[in-house]
């Protein structure tokens, strides 16, 4: 198990974040969550430190966090690309969008673009359901998305690289 | 108390008792699966997860599981109904349509509770084909995992977590991507496993196994340049009978020696005498720490803890890298007698050590793991060649036509066949301390001992104690098994509150006689207790019961060891630990 390093500001995070749960295992959702908000994800040597702070197994901390979908062991791309697959969305065609994003950026639900940029997945219902199918990037709110808009979306981003 | 009726039968059970105890009151076996119950431990498996057990309760819209739920005044159950039955097949069709249909290859096949399972439903067709799980295989020197036949039972979760708190294995993922593994997904050789192969012991399917060597054996019996020898654990002997039909507890040692000389092999031997070899190294490094200790040396560490058992060494190398000084620096009795075959032996017969084969019939699976430590080599040559496990040996005898039960009785072969009633009891929870007890008292009061049975180190308590009079000093002891009780002892001579002079420990719940290697038991703690009242017995037939009074001991000292704990001794017999926090 060769172990990479934490910078020593995420041990700081870490360690603070635990103590304030008192270092209590039944806590470790809690902790899991405070750490995600800070970090943006889960890597293994930050649930490794978590095992060891609240005395528990590694391999508890990673069964939790494979559990929920909420938590996430890969980093979030620059822009986070949410598809709304909610009743309304989905019934207006929120699959073909999903679908169409796949083919473009050439990833997974959940996964990440090799080059940092996009992250893809799915949400239930944002709240503007008049809007279906509705795609947020961001903060940043699409509505009524057409499969031929996907490019479109995806090359802003790209143009706002470079 | 309360009131039901299961199947129209009126019973009365205690409150809290769940519908599957309550049927066997009244004779019904509802099928189970993923259930298991360590009675003994007083610990149960029953997350309810596999459905096999649901029963019909009156009143109630969906099917119980009769594992986990508890009987209630006048229910009114039905375990046989239509309804039922077809659940339960449809169940088990389901878990069938994502099992790997191999069971004519299956290491498991014929002791696979799934196949069993199938076989007592019925099931002639399977209706439903879906997704099929694609885990890759994790294979170590010990272990294969084969995720792919995994039904979640979380059985081996259970006993890796609860039993042994080694905290390997965890159910991880979700819906029809859940399996059980080790942290991040990463290889047991990358995890903090210790190898105690109680998770094979428990596994109803061939999801977990233990690596198979019965055909590196037959190559080296087959091989005219080598001189191939077998050593047997004492609680082979105590377990084997059971692979051939007989009840937990018959002892076969002359027939296995028969059967394995039946097999080919040159000679026969007995890891008893290097348990006896052991009791001589680590008894001596007893009273020299204890007679150091009372002299007041603040340099010399008590308790000493035992170091016999594989997966205890590993765990206590992962878990407590802090106190590597404290266990005894003795290898185990398989690594002595293999290094006194290889040297002692082999210069006798005047043959390169490379042109000898050493083979071990164990009752463990960490034995397999251990063998192949790089310190238990010279020049790349190991002390011990292959490691069989009982169950191992069994399928070898069967695979060779050997019908164990119809042996005649014969004897271990000379010199390190020999051993005394302290050798056999290694193989029991209490056995090694009682074993040592009985020679650290002689060497240290001078006197004979009056009486030779320790009854207040036996028993099956996980965690026991008894302060034995060695000539007015009372010599305190502590004995756990189970690595759970081991944490215990550890955690308090961590914080300065153990009491004891010496400690036994041995991983598998009851020691070797429950070993991961041992014909499966199915949680059965009887079996344990058979197998344990065979070892004493064989102990109390023997003439000779103290390990110093060996005459093979004695003179294997004198032609070549000189002495307990003299250089060569310790370059031959001695180990060392090393930090392994971070994993294998």
């Amino acid at each position: 198990m060769t172990e990479k390093h934490l910078s020593e500001p995420v041990e700081v995070l870490i360690k603070s974040t635990c103590a304030r749960f008192r270092n209590d295992e039944h806590e470790l959702i809690n902790v899991l969550h405070e750490l995600q908000h800070h970090l943006g994800y889960l890597p293994e040597e930050v649930q490794q430190m978590v095992a060891r702070e609240l005395h528990i197994p590694a391999a508890k901390v990673y069964g939790v966090v494979t559990f929920y979908s909420f938590f996430t062991m890969i980093p979030k791309g620059k822009y986070d690309i949410s598809i709304c697959l909610g009743t309304a969305c989905y019934v207006r065609g929120g699959e073909l969008i999903l679908e169409e994003f796949k083919r473009r950026l050439s990833i997974g639900v959940g996964e990440t673009s090799a080059d940092g940029l996009f992250s893809l997945r799915c949400i239930r219902c944002v709240g503007a359901c008049g809007l279906a199918p509705v795609v947020t990037v961001g903060e940043k709110v699409y509505g009524r998305v057409t499969p031929q808009q996907v490019r479109r979306i995806i090359d802003e981003y790209i143009q706002m690289e470079e | 108390m309360i009131t039901l009726k299961i199947d129209n039968k009126e019973v009365t059970v205690p409150e809290g008792t769940t519908i599957l105890d309550a049927a066997v009151h009244v004779g019904i076996d509802i099928p189970t699966l993923c259930h298991m119950k360590l009675h003994e431990m007083n610990i149960e498996n029953k997350p309810g997860g596999c459905r096999i057990c649901v029963v019909d309760v009156e009143g109630r819209r969906n099917l119980a599981p009769a594992c986990c739920t508890e009987v209630a005044e006048g229910m009114i159950c039905r375990t046989n109904s239509v309804r039922v039955i077809n659940a339960r097949r449809t169940v088990m069709e389901l878990i069938l349509s994502d099992h790997p249909a191999e069971c004519l290859t299956c290491a498991k096949s014929g002791q696979c509770e799934l196949q069993n399972m199938a076989h007592r439903l019925g099931i002639r067709e399977l209706h439903y084909t879906g997704e099929q799980s694609t885990y890759r295989m994790d294979d170590s020197p010990a272990i294969i995992r084969d995720p792919n036949k995994c039904i979640m039972c979380r059985r081996c979760e259970m006993m890796c977590n609860e039993v042994q708190t080694v905290g390997v294995l965890s159910a991880v993922q979700r819906g029809f991507n859940a399996v059980v593994t080790p942290a991040f997904q990463n290889d047991l050789m990358h995890s903090e496993c210790t190898f105690c192969g109680q998770c094979l012991a428990v596994c109803p399917t061939g999801a977990l196994t233990e690596v198979d060597e019965t055909g590196a054996v037959i190559r080296a019996l087959a091989d005219p340049k080598k001189t191939v020898i077998v050593q047997t654990a004492p609680a082979v002997r105590a377990a084997l009978g059971e692979e051939f039909g007989n009840k937990p507890g018959v002892l076969m040692t002359g027939k296995m020696v028969a059967a394995l000389r039946r097999l080919g092999f040159d000679y026969v031997f007995d890891t008893d005498f290097a348990a006896d070899l052991t009791i001589m190294e680590e008894g001596t490094e007893l009273l020299r720490r204890l007679n150091g200790f009372l002299k007041g040396d603040k340099s010399v560490k008590l308790p000493i803890l035992t170091s016999c058992c594989p997966a205890w060494v590993n765990f206590f190398e992962h878990q407590f890298p802090d106190m590597l000084d404290i266990p005894s620096t003795a290898r185990s009795p398989q690594q002595m007698f293999g290094s006194i075959a290889k040297s002692y032996f082999a210069e006798k017969l005047g043959i390169d050590r490379k042109d000898m084969v050493v083979v071990s019939i164990m009752p463990c699976v960490a034995k397999k793991y251990e063998r192949g430590r790089d310190e238990f080599a010279v020049n790349g040559n190991p002390d011990v060649d292959i490691v069989l496990t009982t169950r191992e040996l069994a399928y070898f005898l069967k695979l060779f036509n050997v019908d164990l039960n119809s042996l005649p009785e014969e004897e271990f072969d000379q010199p390190l066949g020999e051993s005394t009633g302290a050798g056999v009891i290694f193989g029991t929870t209490g056995g090694v301390i009682e074993a040592a007890v009985r020679t650290a008292y002689e060497l240290h009061t001078g006197k004979d001992l009056p009486k030779l049975d320790f009854d207040e180190l036996r028993g099956m308590k996980g965690l026991r104690e008894a302060t034995i009079d060695f000539d007015g000093l009372p010599l305190r002891i502590g004995i756990a098994h189970g690595l759970g009780n081991a944490r215990k002892l550890l955690e308090d001579i961590q914080s300065g509150k153990s009491h004891y002079h010496a400690i036994e420990i041995m991983s598998c719940p009851g020691g070797c006689i429950g070993g991961g290697g041992q014909p499966y038991h199915h949680g059965n703690s009887e079996v344990l207790r058979k197998r344990q009242q065979a070892l004493y017995r064989e102990d109390e037939l023997k003439v000779i019961r103290k390990s110093h009074e060996n005459p093979y001991i004695i003179k294997l000292y004198e032609e070549y060891l000189e002495k307990p704990m003299s250089s060569k001794a310790h370059s031959l017999l001695h180990t060392h630990y090393f930090d392994r926090q971070n994993g294998n």
